[in-house]
């Protein structure tokens, strides 16, 4: 029966971004090989470590869901340990309660998906001002006052 | 001077302790990720420790989860092993 795993790894801060991508074609390829099914791949792009891995603060993030037999997680990870770009990397089995966390991850672009998003500017619908009639009443001596008011800050 | 202090012969309770609970039965989370180093920072103290379930008032059984999840995230140099400050710096 095939299972749900999902792996992490972490890649050198060292490659360009073409190797980079590389990289990823070729764990990508190792798990087709295998007949691993791909469920889903997340690149999380260079983020920031928080500690030192091999001297390097930051590293490529990068992860895979997919449905395979047991031995090809193994086989996954001897080739992570025999190439020398990946820094770390986890694989973990998934539940049925990570398989459904994972889904609506997918789904609903949780976490690293956060910060791609486009900036959703609000519109604020503002109504129309309701136009009020201001009873102007003409007082003659209160102009008066007025317009010398003005007069005098002319001055 | 401290003439108008009240003194009270016996010391007012201040505040009720509210009782703990758990936050994942109580919001109905099942899958604690490891990915969401940020969220995780919460069981953890400043030294980066795992804060203890008499403290966060998280049952056992997500505490077990919480515990293999803040692992997980060390692995992955999503959260430190030991550090100075943790919550400050953030």
């Amino acid at each position: 029966m095939l299972k749900h795993y999902e792996t992490v790894f972490i890649m050198t801060p060292v490659l360009s971004d073409d190797q980079m991508k590389e990289t990823v074609k070729k764990f990508e390829n190792i798990l087709c090989e295998k007949g691993a099914e791909i469920v889903h791949q997340e690149n999380w792009g260079l983020k920031r470590l928080e500690y030192q891995i091999q001297k390097k603060s930051t590293g490529f993030y990068h992860l895979f869901e997919f449905k395979a037999e047991p031995h090809v997680v193994a086989e996954l990870e001897l080739q992570y340990r025999r190439d020398e770009r990946i820094m770390r990397y986890l694989s973990v089995t998934l539940d049925k309660d990570a398989i459904a966390y994972a889904e609506k991850r997918r789904t609903h672009g949780f976490g690293q998906k956060k910060e791609t998003k486009p900036e959703t500017t609000f519109e604020v619908k503002r109504e129309p001002r309701p136009e009020v009639k201001y009873d102007i009443v003409e007082d003659p001596i209160e102009e008066q006052m007025y317009e010398q008011n003005i007069d005098n800050k002319e001055e | 001077m401290a003439q108008n202090d009240i003194k009270y012969l016996t010391p007012i309770a201040v505040d009720f302790k509210t009782k703990k609970y758990c936050r994942f039965k109580k919001s109905g989370i099942k899958f604690i990720d490891y990915k969401d180093g940020e969220f995780l920072k919460r069981f953890v103290n400043e030294q980066g420790r795992i804060l203890p379930r008499r403290l966060t008032g998280t049952s056992l059984k997500f505490q077990k989860k919480v515990a293999q999840a803040v692992k997980r995230a060390r692995h992955l140099a999503l959260l430190p092993f030991v550090a100075d400050n943790l919550k400050t710096n953030q």
